[in-house]
């Protein structure tokens, strides 16, 4: 539908005029900037103020990276100077490490867990609706809130986790206080409360497939493991592809859960890469430093999607 | 769902919100196996929330004993009484509130605006409009906390409530979302306007509007668990303990009252239990508005 159709009389086509080719042009300009004046009363206020604190900020961080800033005195500019400190900072580096290691035990779980969830909700029995909600619901919990929970719950001291050891006679963990296992607790929380997410996704890949296809194999004598793997994975290849790259993404920008818990310990064992440009920036005022690590992270980040966009292509599952 | 029009997105998540028709009709004589799997996982998902609100009414003592008692001898809500007196959890509270209802509404009000305006006008600079919003999805937040944080000290918007709402007026999310349900609905009922006279905004806050009800539930949905659960914009914006939100106290507690568990987890309860109160009663509509936030990649 036209915008121009709901117009009562357009301005210079009086009735008795004839219009020349001259008129013609004006009044379509007229109607032009009638409708833009129409449109852009409709979209401008939203798109001011997201333009306004995105693309504008993003330009200005690429800006700051360039610079060496407290914030106070005048900024000097740099050129790729941060961003040459970033490639040898040892701490940087660990940083990615942790990252690193977090994306590689979180995503996987994440993905499998999903599906799993998915596949045994994916039916019709009794107290599915307790099941439903019990999954469903730690997804509103804050990362203030999971982290108060985790410190609680993996206590050395006291939490219910290590009691649980003391009475099963199993030995005692450090938990949040180990370097070791640190990490593993931020993920086992992060899981508890994105379940939610990618089961509800794969719930409606799964309620997609056409039932023809899996009673189709089971005619053609496939044990329900196997149609599983044969008919229905294949058909979920997009969602995972999915799925994969935005807990991927949603993992390489850990922060508040390492905030709430151990803040970056035990000896920066949880510091991640946001966490590292979190204090950079806000703690010791580096401004342009920080802002070289954040477009370091924006381009991680870019290169992990659109490589595994490529890969997906060239095997030729269409996710997006 | 009362209107009959529907975004073809929202409702196919509908259906997966709602529960397998006639599963309480149809009575089996076998237990299904899949109850083993899935009991425990239920009561594994609930324990972190069960425990939180049973600390919340123990003694505070009993919480940090060795060997820490799996039932507390007795309830008690001193936890409270001191979260009450203690702390201003009251106030945050009231600002938590005051900053979800405005970025509620001013999402309803700009996002379904603009919305409408890239799904339905046609104007110079739309397509380019739309597709830079789309771009801003791209960009991590990260890269955004330290320009915006020193643009908000240039406005003074600094350690006010005012820093927490901004953000949130406009989500790329909602414009996004409210295009697509607009898109979706076929253009009859607006022709059938236009021929009565009415002119683009009547179209809109008459026809149009009161249709796309289930659209802005998923859109309000989405906003209240942003800007509710959001910490670390206001954990950067805001230092001031009056302009606190809810989730930045609580997370303060962690430093401030470390040693009383009772009361660090009755502040965790007043910060959690509207949200998941909201999700028991709503649950459809934040399984749809689940849906719909991850098919938006």
């Amino acid at each position: 539908m036209d915008d121009t159709t709901t117009l009562p009389a357009a301005p210079g086509s009086t009735p008795g005029s004839t219009p020349d080719a001259a008129t013609k042009r004006r009044v379509r300009r007229l109607l032009g900037m009638k409708s833009a004046v129409t449109g852009w009363g409709f979209v401008a206020p939203a798109t001011i103020i997201i333009l306004g604190l995105s693309i504008f900020p993003a330009g200005w961080a690429f800006l700051l990276s360039l610079q060496s800033w407290d914030g106070f005195s005048a900024a000097t500019f740099v050129g790729g100077a941060n961003y040459a400190e970033l490639i040898t900072d040892a701490d940087f580096w660990n940083a990615v490490r942790n990252t690193f290691g977090y994306t590689v035990l979180f995503v996987p779980a994440s993905v499998l867990l999903g599906l799993f969830l998915a596949v045994a909700l994916n039916r019709r029995i009794r107290l599915m609706g307790f099941y439903r909600t019990a999954i469903f619901v730690p997804f509103v919990a804050s990362a203030a809130s999971t982290g108060i929970l985790s410190t609680y719950l993996f206590s050395p001291q006291f939490g219910l986790v290590n009691n649980v050891l003391r009475v099963l006679h199993l030995p005692q963990q450090g938990w949040l206080d180990d370097p070791h296992q640190a990490m593993l607790v931020i993920a086992i929380m992060s899981l508890w409360g994105s379940a939610a997410f990618t089961t509800v996704i794969y719930l409606a890949a799964l309620q997609d497939i056409p039932t023809e296809l899996i009673e189709a194999a089971r005619i053609d004598g496939a044990s329900p493991w196997q149609a599983f793997w044969r008919v229905i994975w294949p058909q979920l290849a997009p969602v995972t592809m999915f799925v994969a790259i935005w807990q991927t993404i949603e993992a390489v920008q850990l922060f508040d859960l390492v905030y709430t818990t151990t803040r970056g310990g035990p000896l920066d064992a949880t510091k991640t890469i946001v966490y590292f440009l979190y204090e950079k920036a806000f703690h010791t005022l580096q401004f342009g430093y920080g802002s070289a690590a954040a477009y370091a992270l924006f381009a991680v980040t870019l290169i992990i999607t659109i490589g595994v966009v490529v890969y997906s292509r060239r095997k030729g599952l269409e996710a997006f | 769902m009362s209107a009959n029009v529907l975004n073809e997105v929202v409702t196919s998540s509908e259906q997966v919100a709602a529960e397998p028709v006639g599963a309480g009709r149809r009575r089996r004589r076998r237990l299904s196996g899949w109850h083993f799997v899935l009991l425990p996982i239920a009561i594994l998902f609930l324990i972190p929330f069960a425990q939180m609100v049973l600390a919340s009414f123990s003694p505070a003592k009993e919480l940090v004993g060795f060997p820490p008692p799996f039932i507390p001898s007795h309830l008690t809500v001193d936890g409270y009484v001191k979260l009450f007196s203690q702390t201003d959890i009251l106030l945050w509270l009231g600002n938590t509130v005051i900053v979800s209802l405005a970025a509620i509404v001013s999402n309803i009000v700009l996002c379904s605006l603009a919305g409408y305006g890239f799904a339905r006008l046609k104007f110079a600079g739309r397509n380019f409009g739309f597709l830079m919003i789309l771009a801003t999805i791209m960009i991590p937040t990260q890269l955004l906390m330290i320009p915006t944080y020193i643009l908000f000290s240039k406005l003074g918007l600094l350690n006010g409530l005012g820093a927490a709402i901004v953000p949130w007026l406009a989500t790329a999310f909602g414009i996004f979302l409210m295009r697509q349900f607009f898109l979706a609905l076929p253009a009859e009922l607006e022709e059938a306007g236009a021929i009565d006279g009415c002119n683009r905004w009547q179209i809109f806050f008459r026809i149009v509007l009161p249709l796309a009800r289930p659209a802005l539930a998923t859109l309000a949905i989405f906003t209240l668990l942003g800007a509710w659960n959001d910490l670390v914009w206001p954990l950067i914006a805001i230092n001031n303990q009056h302009a606190f939100t809810l989730q930045l106290g609580i997370a303060n507690f962690q430093g401030a009252h470390l040693t009383d568990w009772s009361l660090v987890m009755a502040g965790n309860v007043v910060a959690t239990m509207p949200l998941i109160l909201f999700f028991l009663f709503a649950q459809r509509q934040f399984i749809a508005t689940m849906t719909f936030s991850g098919l938006k990649g």
